[in-house]
């Protein structure tokens, strides 16, 4: 597999061009969805690379959250409307406290590492939730961004930008992750999934790269959850930090699979439509739908949505064998 | 003084409400090393049932008395049931699979359950006050409490000795031990540790089931409450110590306790402590406080 040339940079940078174009002639409902999918597309991207080393993590609603707070709250405390100052203060101060945790977290694997995430992300969510000044259980609204000084009369020009850098971002983000998993660090990933003892014996530092990779996965998340605090125009514990909204997160990884960093757009776009066509037609199904789909992934489809995607343009050997293993 | 006693006795009845609906949780993972998300399923299912059953009773001219004994037929109802078909419909495919991704099927389930809730059940609300409304109210060393809440404390004493004469008493509760602690020895001794794991889950199952029956009387029973019950549980488990059965009582002690000190002193750290708490004995004592024995095994 090593030998194929990775042709992955090539393709987002066209799979952008593209993106680029189509967004601007459709319809304004698709790019709200497109909005939502990519913002929770670029969280998801770090909980991919997690889940590559077998990772779970039960409580990235806290990165996400804490991004999509300090971007509302910025917004409203200080006054800066600018998106690029908001999305960099979301991502520094998740990637601190990642960073910070990390320190404690790098020591856990399987179901206590998905707990103690769980945890840490709760205590957030129980401080929003009794904080009165942050509207408590129904949040607050985010002021609408500017850029660079660029303030957009109509609303819907607004998101049309907003999308324009978010699609921007997310391709400079997917190249970097892509570096980051063919560089030896990266690589290490499935090295310690496998085994974690012999990884040490090659004279690498499993908790390191295990550090390395979860301060990644909080930085993804931290500007995931700005983005989408700016695309929604709202912020509130329950859809955004509650143990849920990790859940949420967690499920497109798998729907998306392992399979490529482009894998967790796709996913995230198909669970975006299928989330407003199912309000519209099955109202109370809508958690059957992904618990079912959920299911069927685990028993099925281990590579998720990339591998039956790949296997039906042709190219499905060896690509599905990075899924789940057993 | 009268704070002090205040915050005992609701802490003491919270307590008991946590420590019956831990408990299935944790038998469940002390046998299978399971981390049973479906619970909160387990638990919205025997209070929708208890409900809509009570609500049926009453309707019928039945005494108000017999809401207990629906409780009870309900958790044992709901447990089986359920319980059976996601243990034999899906987890007895995973057991050989990693421990992640079991808990992720059992998320999977506890999303599809959720959602039959209201399929089954529709989504007004349900209220049955009967059982509740019968025992009236008590006044206890200057404060008023409804009988009903302080019932619990007793059934969760039951609960425990139930299930610590079930365990140390019986041929199975002998089994079950011998699975806990080396699975597949006592494979290699002819212990059938299929037929153990789905006694195990079922039972686990009911006491979910029952938690949520008996706390029906007390609520209005609305859809998605089995959200929050779930993280709370898994607080109570992961304090006391995964798999143990008096850690389960610790656990539920201390986030009741705590709880209540905090509803009562200082409301607005109401969730935070209980998941500080978590957080704090995840750090340092991953295993929790009365962690399960292990064997070294070589």
């Amino acid at each position: 597999m090593t030998l194929l040339r990775d042709r992955t940079v090539q393709g987002l940078t066209i799979a952008l061009g593209v993106m680029l174009i189509v967004s601007a002639l459709v319809p304004s409902w698709i790019v709200n969805q497109l909005l939502f999918a990519f913002a929770r597309a670029i969280a998801v991207i770090g909980l991919m690379v997690l889940w590559r080393t077998r990772l779970v993590s039960f409580g990235h609603a806290l990165y996400f959250g804490l991004g999509a707070y300090t971007v509302a709250m910025l917004g409203r405390f200080t006054g800066i409307t600018d998106a690029f100052v908001l999305i960099g203060a979301a991502a520094a101060l998740s990637t601190l406290l990642g960073f910070l945790l990390g320190f404690i977290l790098r020591r856990y694997r399987d179901i206590y590492f998905a707990m103690l995430n769980l945890a840490f992300s709760m205590i957030l969510y129980g401080i929003l939730v009794k904080t009165e000044l942050l509207g408590s259980t129904d949040g607050f609204s985010v002021a609408a961004p500017t850029f660079v000084g660029i303030a957009f009369e109509d609303a819907q020009d607004g998101k049309l930008a907003l999308l324009f850098v978010l699609l921007v971002a997310s391709w400079a983000i997917a190249v970097a992750v892509q570096g980051y998993l063919r560089s030896t660090l990266g690589r290490l990933t499935t090295a310690i999934r496998d085994n974690e003892i012999r990884v040490e014996y090659l004279g690498y530092s499993a908790e390191h790269a295990i550090h390395i990779k979860y301060v990644l996965s909080t930085l993804l998340a931290g500007v995931g959850g700005g983005f989408m605090a700016l695309a929604l125009g709202q912020v509130d514990p329950d859809s955004m930090v509650n143990w849920t909204a990790s859940g949420e997160l967690v499920f497109v990884t798998i729907l998306s699979g392992p399979g490529s960093v482009a894998a967790p757009f796709i996913g995230s776009f198909v669970f975006e439509i299928l989330r407003t066509y199912a309000a519209e037609w099955m109202p109370h199904a809508w958690q059957m739908i992904v618990g079912g789909t959920l299911l069927v992934i685990i028993f099925f489809m281990p590579g998720g949505m990339w591998a039956l995607a790949m296997r039906l343009v042709g190219r499905g050997k060896g690509h599905g064998a990075e899924g789940m293993g057993r | 003084m009268d704070t002090a006693f205040t915050i005992l006795l609701d802490g003491l009845v919270f307590s008991s409400y946590l420590f019956i609906v831990s408990l299935g949780l944790t038998i469940i993972f002390g046998v299978m090393k399971i981390l049973n998300v479906t619970h909160g399923a387990f638990y919205a299912w025997g209070a929708y049932t208890a409900a809509f059953l009570i609500g049926l009773a009453a309707n019928a001219g039945w005494p108000d008395w017999a809401g207990f004994v629906i409780i009870l037929f309900s958790a044992i109802l709901v447990g089986l049931v359920l319980g059976l078909i996601l243990e034999r419909g899906i987890l007895q495919f995973m057991y050989h699979r990693d421990e992640v991704l079991i808990v992720l099927a059992t998320f999977g389930s506890f999303l599809v359950l959720e959602d039959v809730i209201l399929l089954v059940f529709g989504v007004d609300p349900y209220f049955a006050y009967q059982p509740m409304a019968l025992l009236g109210s008590v006044e206890l060393g200057g404060i008023t409490r409804d009988t009903y809440g302080l019932t619990l404390i007793g059934l969760a004493a039951v609960v425990a000795v139930v299930c610590w004469a079930g365990l140390k008493r019986t041929r199975w509760g002998k089994l079950i031990s011998a699975v806990i602690f080396d699975r597949e020895m006592s494979e290699t001794m002819g212990l059938n540790v299929t037929r153990v794991y789905m006694v195990t889950f079922t039972v686990g199952a009911m006491f979910g089931a029952l938690g949520g029956a008996y706390v029906a009387p007390t609520i209005s029973v609305a859809p998605g409450f089995g959200i929050d019950v779930i993280v709370l549980s898994f607080a109570v488990v992961v304090i006391g110590g995964m798999g143990s059965v008096p850690g389960a009582i610790v656990g539920a002690l201390s986030v009741g306790l705590v709880r209540a000190l905090a509803v009562h002193k200082f409301p607005q750290f109401e969730l935070f402590i209980v998941y500080a708490v978590m957080a704090t004995v995840l750090v340092f004592r991953p295993e929790g406080l009365f962690p399960p024995i292990k064997l070294r095994k070589i």
